[in-house]
């Protein structure tokens, strides 16, 4: 076991993903860097148009075609290259070893085809096995999910917000895959919602040993979910480490700002603390760090290049050169 | 959803009484009297007034009109042609099935084809494909029927000596005239399947169904083509009642002996109850048509289906 820790299942390196609207090229995704373990879960933490979403659909290869580019970088996956696979046999790695999770439960859900259909579906395409045994197994999944295997035979209409996300948590592990894509799965969800469907993810991931990708801009799933952070701005990791090392001892301007736009329950604040100013415009990234426009410790440096990666004293990754002014500047500013 | 069906054809009977009406009408208000058109110039006073007496033309309007009404509704007697003196309601039957099964044909042709060419343009946008299907379509939307039906009769028959020129007979005389009927539909559904998968083609559950390691055609037959077909179940209803309409040129040119064509006789020759006939038999086939349609929504998407369901539902409880 503590040695197939130190392993990467799923290792993402210096993938550049580049989106074309109107002959305008966004820089979407700018050199990022990550590994997952084995039933480890990674959280991807960052803004809306950060990237996130992006990072996902990329590993999966479902960008919308001829919109978005993969410029660099390389995606490996149980020793398999992602990137240079042929489509047939990325299709046999879809739904079966990575499977996604979406955002809109809403909307992902084909709502002319019965929810256990949708289910069956995936099984069917990936095992070798009567299509009896496929439905019976998709009517298990549904039990899994905390869903009558009675209602099999029901539109997405039928179904509540909650109920469609689980359904869509069936389909992603309906072939118990090894990495989970999780893109914000409970934020479309109403609060009470949100905590049972994150322990039904954290339990069936337990079980079957499952990584996670984790997306969201929620600190408190990534409190709840995640053993490591991965806090993403402008298409780039800033700060990475575990999630005690994150979120005891942030180190980089930004992940700091984003905790210190956390109201405190302690104390009787008449205002919010955000970050000033937004977040680049992705087709026209500045020079050197891209947080430097909205940095209060920003400095000429931070401007000339680009900011390489430092180790921290706790011994996680920080993009900052400045991280030493940042200490004097407290916590909280 | 049998609540619903029994609600609409029952609904069908104002329809249908408001097409005779109005038919009825105008054909009332068309200036010159039919006895003596029948009869000819050289009829005396006399004689023009018997016949009148005879056909009832000498009644009032409403009285006129009930006679229809009750002759069609209770006894499907749309009264006997001028000219001929057969009843028009036998003539009608004995040449619907060829309208009808041109129709059929015609129709078939128009939905395959457009949807195909549809999925293609729409799968393909913007490449070589795509503006392909969309000039076919241009051209089919812009080309009059009538025309393109002359051309077809001039290249395969005329020159090629392929096809009849017209009549009617085996499966190869239904050739030209339904690819001549077809065109317009292929265009109009070509179009509508284009755009509407364009619409569901960017939507999250058609996302979600490649992230499932899906082949690219069961994520169009499963999951894009069965959300894109609303629209295109509405088109291909206009078009199928289209075709019925357009088969007055497509019979004319063709000589095929249906409905349109002894409609067309009807006009020339100022047969009014022909005229009449073929208007209501046609009005009746456009109303069908709307109800296949409605009812098709209700199998493609289940939200309408429910819809329906709660509607009947709604009514059974109101009077329980």
């Amino acid at each position: 076991m503590s040695e197939k820790k130190n392993e990467a299942f799923l290792s993402v390196k210096d993938l550049v993903v580049e989106y074309t609207s109107d002959g305008q090229r966004i820089q979407a995704v700018n050199g990022i860097s990550f590994d997952v373990q084995k039933g480890r879960t990674i959280g991807l933490v960052g803004e809306t148009g950060a990237g996130k979403t992006t990072i996902a659909k990329t590993i999966l290869r479902i960008l919308p075609d001829r919109a978005a580019y993969i410029r660099g970088g390389q995606i490996i996956a149980d020793g398999k290259d992602l990137l240079s696979l042929p489509e047939e046999e990325m299709r046999e790695i879809r739904g079966n070893l990575i499977s996604m999770v979406f955002q809109d439960p809403m909307t992902a859900l084909n709502p002319t085809m019965r929810v256990g259909e949708q289910i069956a579906e995936v099984i069917l395409h990936h095992n070798e096995i009567s299509r009896e045994e496929g439905e019976k197994r998709a009517g298990e999944m549904l039990e899994m999910v905390g869903i009558p295997a009675s209602r099999y035979k029901e539109y997405p209409h039928q179904f509540s917000g909650g109920m469609k996300q689980r359904v869509v948590i069936a389909i992603a592990l309906a072939c118990t895959p090894d990495i989970l894509l999780a893109d914000e799965p409970t934020t479309a969800l109403d609060v009470t919602i949100q905590a049972q469907v994150l322990d039904m993810i954290n339990d069936l991931k337990q079980k079957n040993n499952t990584s996670m990708i984790l997306i969201t801009h929620d600190l408190g799933v990534v409190a709840s979910a995640c053993d490591d952070v991965a806090v993403i701005y402008a298409g780039r990791i800033v700060e990475t480490g575990t999630k005690e090392q994150i979120f005891d001892h942030p180190h980089h301007p930004y992940t700091i700002g984003l905790f210190g736009a956390i109201p405190s329950m302690n104390v009787d604040e008449e205002y919010l603390h955000p970050i000033d100013g937004l977040p680049p415009d992705p087709s026209n990234l500045p020079a050197g760090c891209a947080f430097g426009p909205r940095c209060p410790y920003a400095t000429e440096n931070c401007r000339k290049g680009e900011i390489p990666e430092t180790m921290t004293p706790d011994g996680h990754k920080c993009r900052c050169i400045n991280l030493d002014q940042v200490k004097e500047g407290g916590i909280h500013k | 959803m049998a609540k619903y069906i029994v609600k609409r054809l029952l609904w069908m009977i104002p329809i249908v009484l408001g097409i005779v009406l109005l038919i009825f009408t105008i054909m009332h208000l068309v200036p010159g009297d039919p006895a003596r058109m029948i009869l000819g110039v050289t009829a005396t006073p006399e004689e023009i007034e018997a016949l009148r007496h005879k056909l009832g033309l000498d009644q009032s309007f409403f009285v006129q009109l009930a006679n229809y009404i009750s002759g069609l509704f209770f006894h499907f007697d749309m009264g006997n042609s001028y000219v001929t003196g057969v009843s028009i309601t036998q003539d009608v039957l004995s040449r619907l099935p060829r309208t009808f099964g041109l129709g059929m044909i015609s129709m078939l042709v128009s939905f395959v084809l457009g949807i195909l060419l549809g999925i293609l343009a729409g799968t393909h946008q913007n490449r070589w494909q795509d503006r392909m299907c969309m000039i076919i379509a241009l051209v089919g939307v812009s080309m009059p029927a009538f025309w393109l039906a002359l051309m077809l009769v001039l290249l395969f028959a005329v020159k090629l000596q392929w096809l009849p020129a017209g009549g009617m007979g085996s499966l190869k005389y239904y050739i030209l005239p339904a690819l001549a009927s077809s065109f317009g539909g292929i265009a109009g559904i070509a179009r509508q399947t284009r755009s509407s998968v364009l619409e569901v083609i960017r939507a999250d559950y058609v996302t979600t169904a490649r992230s499932k390691g899906l082949k690219e055609k069961e994520v169009v037959l499963k999951h894009i083509l069965p959300n894109a077909l609303i629209p295109i179940i509405t088109v291909a209803g206009a078009s199928f009642a289209g075709v019925f309409g357009g088969s007055i040129i497509i019979e004319t040119v063709f000589s095929i002996n249906g409905i349109g064509l002894y409609m067309m006789s009807g006009i020339t020759s100022r047969d009014y109850p022909v005229v009449q006939g073929c208007v209501v038999i046609l009005g009746i086939i456009f109303s069908l048509c709307m109800l296949l349609v409605d009812i098709a929504y209700a199998f493609v998407d289940p939200r309408i289906k429910a819809q329906y369901e709660g509607e009947s539902k709604k009514k059974g409880g109101a009077k329980a």
